[in-house]
């Protein structure tokens, strides 16, 4: 059974944290979900760079700029990752975008995470109807679960198309942002939530964008399976670096 | 072949909408009614008298006489500097804001290099009084003052895009990631023939008012409707799409594309799209780009801010492919000489962008009856400067 399945079976809202593989450090890859993961964290997706990620705020931004600059590329992430299993069990989902892995070859990339052991892939800006014609055979003869996404403006017809193409959970985004850009969550925020929430969807529903704190995370996992910290966490990396990950995972619960 | 969009946006194996599901709806949307609200009677009639009265096309197309004896073949121009805003570009900004109208939308952002779809943006929101927000490259800000000037003078908010290499590439990143903010209210004029499909063939199809014309011009001069070529430069492509649109079935047309080669194809320094680049997803779309073997997308150069783009729009991707379209590159030395020759010869001083049109003649040589069409797609204003220093005219 995959890692995600098992761990969406538990009776326990989900923490998962999002870092950019490369930051602050080139080698901190494995050291940060090593450290992750012994503080109790549910998930990991970690971050490969990409030159114009177009769909992050600054926060992500810069530190996908950084990452490349200190050398990160998609066959070093893939050599930081080879030994992992070895160390932890913590479902691992790969994010970014599709260039990168379109460029490494669909099926090489698919490959790879599954002699490594990862178990999910996130690509936002792969399409679900090009996943579905040219990529979904791939993905699932790897065992790796595809993540879509939804948002606050996606229609219901097509949240149910999502739900359907899903094997795992739906990454839903919190509002009509770029990551790392909210301060807080209002009643649309709430509103859409609980409308997700009753509409019954096979898959759970794993909250991203704008949760940064406990207030935040509670209230994205009141109806939510679970919740995603990404730029928050960066930017804990930035002033704290990588020696008291345990001090921001407390923070959140 | 068929050479045009499919439904799905491809031009062969190029194109399509490679975009994050929060621009989703906005895309799907465009792409159900593009088509349709278009060829509405009523937006067509819009479109065209606005053209007519406030673009003032046609544009002429110009039998250039000492052109022609110096290159000994039969050139014609076709004038798009003369519009309004002095480019090509204003022909899709004004059916952009038709369409943004019928979409319904109050608020409209762009990207912008030189600045030039800036001003065509700016100058069609201060037209119909809606707001407009202009991103360009804090790079850019730097080096085309006088556009960003204009901009602000015609009442838009210039944004400086800090990211990245901060020019036209990240100034696209910052409007795509503005539209992800304000996902409702918001119409995205892209300016050139790129982005996720329906923007290229929307842009195209406002633009192929170019050849369309040409048509009826060419008819009245030459008693033909096909010239022997037509020939245009190519940053993203928008001016060079609308100028093939009409010919691109005609298979005895010759179509040729002049790409920016910077300081030289193989200096590192350029902007040689279909001969540096690889098949890759850049704003959306899958066409060639200029990327490193990991797939992250370099830093083009060009002397000219509007072709220092690292991709190339689908459908020339795909012209350059077929084998369609010949494709050439002209270094800044040969754009820059071409458009002092274009001065001096016929009493037009070219964009630096279209310069590198003019700089076929370095790389091609014409039967003395081939009738060519080169699109002259701007004029050279915003680039005295440039021209100033470099020939050390002052």
């Amino acid at each position: 059974m995959n890692r995600i399945h098992q761990k969406l079976q538990e009776d326990k809202k989900l923490l998962s944290i999002y870092f950019t593989a490369g930051y602050p450090s080139l080698n901190d890859t494995v050291q940060i979900i090593q450290d992750l993961e012994r503080n109790g964290v549910d998930m990991i997706e970690i971050g490969l760079p990409f030159s114009d990620p177009l769909a992050d705020g600054p926060t992500i931004q810069d530190s996908s700029t950084a990452a490349l600059k200190n050398g990160m590329t998609t066959e070093k992430l893939f050599e930081q990752l080879a030994r992992i299993r070895e160390t932890v069990s913590i479902p691992l989902i790969v994010m970014g975008y599709f260039n990168p892995m379109l460029q490494y070859g669909v099926e090489a990339f698919c490959k790879k995470c599954s002699e490594i052991g990862i178990d999910g892939i996130i690509m936002p800006d792969l399409p679900l109807d090009v996943y579905q014609s040219d990529f979904e055979a791939t993905f699932k003869k790897y065992g790796l679960l595809n993540v879509f996404l939804i948002t606050p403006q996606t229609s219901e017809e097509r949240i149910h198309q999502i739900d359907e193409a899903s094997d795992g959970f739906i990454y839903m985004v919190s509002s009509a942002s770029v990551t790392g850009s909210k301060s807080g969550f209002g009643n649309e925020q709430t509103d859409y939530f609980e409308r997700i929430a009753t509409m019954n969807l096979k898959n759970p529903q794993i909250v991203g964008f704008g949760i940064k704190d406990a207030e935040t995370f509670q209230q994205a996992t009141k109806t939510a399976k679970g919740a995603i910290i990404g730029s928050a966490f960066i930017k804990y990396l930035t002033s704290n670096g990588i020696e008291s990950i345990s001090d921001f995972v407390k923070t959140i619960r | 072949m068929n050479y045009h969009a499919n439904e799905k946006g491809y031009y062969g194996e190029f194109g399509g909408a490679f975009i994050p599901e929060m621009l989703y709806p906005n895309i799907e949307e465009l792409r159900r009614k593009y088509l349709d609200i278009m060829y509405e009677e009523s937006f067509q009639k819009e479109f065209h008298q606005l053209l007519k009265d406030y673009v003032g096309r046609p544009s002429p197309l110009y039998f250039a006489k000492r052109l022609s004896e110096k290159h000994n073949c039969k050139i014609y121009l076709k004038r798009e500097d003369l519009n309004h805003t002095g480019a090509h570009k204003v022909n899709n900004t004004i059916g952009q804001i038709l369409m943004a109208q019928k979409l319904g939308k109050k608020r409209i952002i762009a990207e912008t290099g030189a600045g030039q779809h800036g001003v065509a943006t700016a100058t069609v929101c201060a037209l119909m009084g809606m707001e407009c927000i202009v991103y360009m490259g804090e790079i850019d800000i730097e080096r085309q003052a006088p556009n960003v000037a204009r901009m602000k003078m015609l009442g838009a908010e210039v944004r400086p895009a800090l990211s990245g290499s901060r020019t036209l590439k990240d100034a696209t990143n910052e409007a795509i990631r503005d539209w992800i903010n304000n996902p409702v209210d918001t119409h995205y004029i892209i300016g050139s023939a790129i982005g996720p499909h329906p923007y290229p063939d929307m842009v195209t199809r406002f633009q192929s008012v170019i050849s369309e014309e040409i048509r009826w011009q060419l008819k009245e001069k030459e008693g033909r409707e096909n010239p022997d070529y037509v020939v245009a430069c190519i940053g993203g492509g928008s001016n060079a799409a609308g100028t093939y649109y009409h010919f691109l079935n005609e298979p005895q047309v010759g179509i040729i594309a002049v790409e920016a080669a910077g300081k030289g194809v193989e200096t590192g320094e350029s902007a040689a799209t279909s001969a540096l680049g690889k098949v890759g997803i850049i704003h959306g779309c899958k066409t060639m780009l200029m990327q490193t073997t990991d797939g992250q997308i370099t830093e083009p150069y060009s002397i000219s801010a509007g072709l220092d783009y690292p991709g190339v729009g689908p459908m020339h991707s795909h012209l350059h492919k077929s084998g369609r379209a010949e494709f050439y590159s002209a270094t800044d030395d040969e754009a820059m000489t071409a458009g002092l020759e274009l001065s001096q010869l016929e009493g037009i001083i070219p964009a630096i962008e279209t310069g590198h049109a003019f700089a076929i003649f370095d790389h091609k040589k014409f039967q003395p009856d081939d009738v060519v069409v080169i699109s002259l797609s701007g004029r050279g204003d915003k680039d005295l400067q440039t021209y100033i220093d470099y020939f050390k005219l002052a």
